[in-house]
């Protein structure tokens, strides 16, 4: 079988975001930018697979700019075996991203697609239930466990009332949650490698897909900063201070 | 290293050249060692988690030398390049400040602020396009020996492990997802560390490279990145001071560079051989801050990024032997940072390539150290020798000297000693017999409202990260001395010396006072291994890629 897992560019987590002066976006200058965590997750639970012997194959692909290749190298140092980046400068919005996500699909006919539940930047959490739709096959979302027997994929999925394990049959897409694994160091002998790994670089708009701005950001502002506690004398002065608040 | 990592088998690489360290001198000789031997085969170690990540500088750069290395850079400058307009030097009191004349070692005309870890992004893309292998997130972290007595070599680094997880041992023990550190083989290895490298400091004391030097002294230096209300700045105009908040005692000073976009460069630098041990540098830099003049430009904006750093301030009397079988120490990893200048770049660049250049001519590190000193950079080092050590007395005698130095271009007859920073802090015994003086501290403001709050909140200025399930990475050998003989004696100074708090003294179970390390903080400064006073801090590279992300520093 053969694995397609969908990465994303994003701002390190690590990295304390701040909104640019004209509030036009974030700052990105100098700024660290990784794979998405659970796209990394994604990439990971695909090597086990193939480790596994459940897969043989694992094709990583991201759309974003030029830079986006670091991205995609370290996926093919972790051990992809290769990597396809469409190429744009603009921002991809989710149902574009999953638009083209299906023209992915059509060429390289995959068993499954592996995705992270969201990206870290838009937070969306979209593409994958797109994809599957347009795709028109199963969905398992959330994912924290995987299993695959006989054509179908056993999945627990993290919901809000606990765990539900469902079963899709493939291919289908499957979007990772933060426990399903903890993805492997690099080594640097397979960094080596994933030099001489195939990477292709293609035009986005060689996938034919429109990209309708169905979302139009109009300014990014930080969140009100927090104002400092006041510190009272008495328990009267606290009670009274809750009252005036509303809060008793 | 302990016996059950010995087991550990590791992958070998065998390269020509081993470069440690992705700063201005080791890419600089990279660089430069692939051109001049375009089939060497050369790897380059880096232990933050991208180029440029623990990259921190001021940095007002003479750009000679880079034009040598990388002519094309002015036609693609990295991220912040501001050409240097005015140069300021002012001498601060607490409610004031007077312009001084400007020292001539510190006119910048000719010279660009820049973001030093942007440049150096940009020289290891370009590294990388000659073939170097980059490999940043691998800190080297024991050297390879081999051979005893006059026939001991280095023969390359081994890697940090990942994975390894505290289990109480200094050591640790591998972890779930453990990657054992890959041994590199190199014909010869650079170390290009940067200011108290962790493997300089070893090589230096197993080869006894510092036999003919007067000791190492250091510097410590802070730096914030802010952006301003609208029409603050003037682009290009650079200010250094003396005085306030500093006493006359102890060196340093501070600087700010105005950038583009309402941006600036804010920062202060204090010499590591203060004597008070109630003294905090962090806080001697936000009560800078807090001066009238700089409340009045900072008010209102806001912090981008934070850092720390030390830098070697030691200069030629202190510079180690630069050469070793198999070796060279390149950069401020041997210290070769010009301080009246402030400026460590330019000559970290010219190391790095003059080492590049003597190893593709003569084959072998031998001759290096006599050549470095020979040359341009040496010479610069020659010339301002007298004039840190000369600050030894005090501002004022030090300010003398300086002058008398500049006058005679460094043809003093003399070349004054350094002295070891750790050795520097006046016991509280010895404060108390002298009449305990009035500490800095009773100059400053009580309060301030500029951002960081303190020290935890700095932290988040330099997107810090460390696994917290490793091993502690900074070694203390022996903490039963921290709540007896040193809290008697200097009372804990590490919980002031160190920018973000890692060390703090907290009650323990039992009731009394221990030492707790806030390993996870760290942004690799190194001042802890320089400063304390028992020298029993031993910094170590953490799991490779963590420690801070500085932006645009």
């Amino acid at each position: 079988m053969k694995i397609l897992v969908g990465i994303k560019r994003v701002i390190d987590y690590n990295v304390r975001v701040q909104v640019n002066r004209d509030g036009s976006g974030v700052v990105k200058e100098g700024v660290k930018m990784s794979i998405n965590p659970f796209d990394e997750i994604a990439v990971e639970e695909a090597l086990r697979m193939k480790e596994r012997g459940d897969a043989n194959e694992v094709v990583v692909v991201s759309i974003g700019p030029e830079a986006a290749q670091q991205q995609l190298r370290t996926a093919l140092a972790m051990g992809a075996d290769r990597a396809v980046l469409y190429q744009s400068d603009e921002e991809v919005q989710p149902l574009a991203a999953a638009r083209a996500l299906l023209a992915v699909v059509e060429a390289e006919d995959p068993g499954l697609v592996l995705l992270g539940k969201q990206a870290i930047d838009d937070d969306s959490n979209q593409v994958g239930q797109m994809l599957a739709a347009l795709w028109n096959r199963p969905q398992a979302t959330f994912v924290s466990a995987l299993e695959f027997s006989d054509g179908v994929a056993k999945a627990t999925r993290e919901v809000d009332a606990g765990l539900e394990n469902i079963e899709v049959e493939l291919p289908a897409v499957v979007t990772v949650d933060l426990r399903l694994n903890e993805p492997r160091f690099v080594k640097m002998p397979d960094i080596m490698k994933a030099k001489r790994k195939p990477l292709e670089i293609k035009p986005f708009a060689e996938l034919g897909v429109e990209m309708p701005v169905q979302l139009e950001t109009t300014l990014h502002e930080p969140p009100p900063k927090r104002q400092g506690g006041v510190k009272v004398d008495s328990v009267q002065a606290l009670v009274e201070a809750l009252k005036n608040k509303g809060v008793l | 290293m302990s016996e059950q990592q010995g087991d550990i088998e590791r992958d070998v690489m065998e390269y020509d050249y081993a470069i440690v360290g992705g700063g201005p001198a080791g890419l600089a000789c990279a660089i430069r060692l692939k051109e001049k031997m375009p089939a060497a085969e050369i790897c380059l170690l880096e232990k933050g988690s991208e180029i440029g990540a623990h990259i921190l500088s001021g940095c007002v750069m003479e750009p000679g030398p880079l034009d040598e290395l990388m002519p094309a850079w002015r036609d693609n400058p990295p991220a912040i390049c501001v050409p240097a307009g005015r140069d300021e030097f002012r001498l601060y009191t607490r409610a004031r400040s007077f312009r001084l004349p400007t020292p001539p070692q510190m006119h910048n005309a000719g010279n660009y602020i820049v973001a030093l870890g942007e440049l150096c992004k940009q020289l290891a893309e370009h590294a990388e396009s000659l073939g170097v292998e980059v490999f940043p997130g691998f800190p080297g972290r024991h050297p390879l020996i081999e051979g005893e007595g006059a026939d001991m070599r280095v023969v390359g680094v081994r890697c940090g492990d990942m994975g390894l997880e505290a289990d109480g041992t200094p050591e640790g023990r591998p972890g779930p997802a453990f990657a054992a550190g890959v041994d590199i083989r190199a014909k010869t290895t650079l170390l290009a560390e940067g200011c108290r490298g962790s493997l300089s400091k070893q090589l230096i004391a197993r080869f006894k490279l510092d036999r003919d030097a007067t000791p190492q002294t250091y510097g410590l230096g802070f730096k914030e990145l802010w952006q301003l209300p609208a029409g603050r700045t003037t682009p290009g105009l650079i200010q250094h001071s003396v005085g306030w908040p500093l006493d006359n005692a102890t060196y340093g000073g501070s600087f700010l560079y105005h950038l583009d976009e309402d941006r600036v460069y804010i920062g202060f630098v204090v010499g590591l051989d203060y004597e008070d041990p109630r003294f905090s540098p962090f806080e001697a830099f936000q009560q800078f801050k807090h001066h009238p003049d700089m409340r009045a430009l900072l008010e209102g904006g806001e912090i981008i990024s934070s850092g720390a750093r030390t830098i070697s301030e030691g200069g030629l009397q202190a510079l180690p032997r630069m050469e070793m079988p198999g070796a060279l120490l390149i950069g401020d990893a041997a210290g070769t940072l010009n301080v009246p200048k402030i400026k460590g770049v330019h000559q970290a660049f010219r190391s790095g390539m003059l080492a590049a250049e003597h190893l593709a001519a003569s084959g072998t590190p031998e001759g290096y150290d006599a050549a470095f000193r020979a040359s341009a950079a040496g010479r610069e080092l020659h010339k301002v020798r007298n004039i840190r050590p000369g600050f030894h007395g005090g501002l004022w005698l030090g300010m003398a000297n300086a002058a008398l130095e500049t006058v005679l271009a460094g043809r003093t007859p003399w070349t004054l000693a350094t002295h070891a920073d750790w050795d520097s802090l006046e016991t509280r015994a010895s404060a108390r017999a002298h009449g305990e003086q009035a500490a800095m501290a009773a100059n400053w403001h009580q309060e301030r409202s500029l951002p960081p709050r303190d020290r935890l909140a700095s932290v988040y200025f330099a997107n810090t990260a460390h696994e917290e399930s490793q091993p502690v990475h900074l070694r203390v050998a022996d903490t039963s001395i921290c709540a007896t003989r040193c809290a008697e004696e200097f009372g804990n100074p590490c919980t002031r010396f160190c920018p973000v708090g890692v060390y703090e003294m907290v009650t323990g179970e039992d009731g009394g006072l221990q030492l707790q390390i806030n390993a996870s903080n760290c942004v690799h400064c190194k001042a802890c291994d320089i400063k304390d006073p028992y020298l029993i801090i031993d910094w170590v590279p953490p799991e490779g890629g963590s420690g801070p992300n500085y932006q645009t520093l």
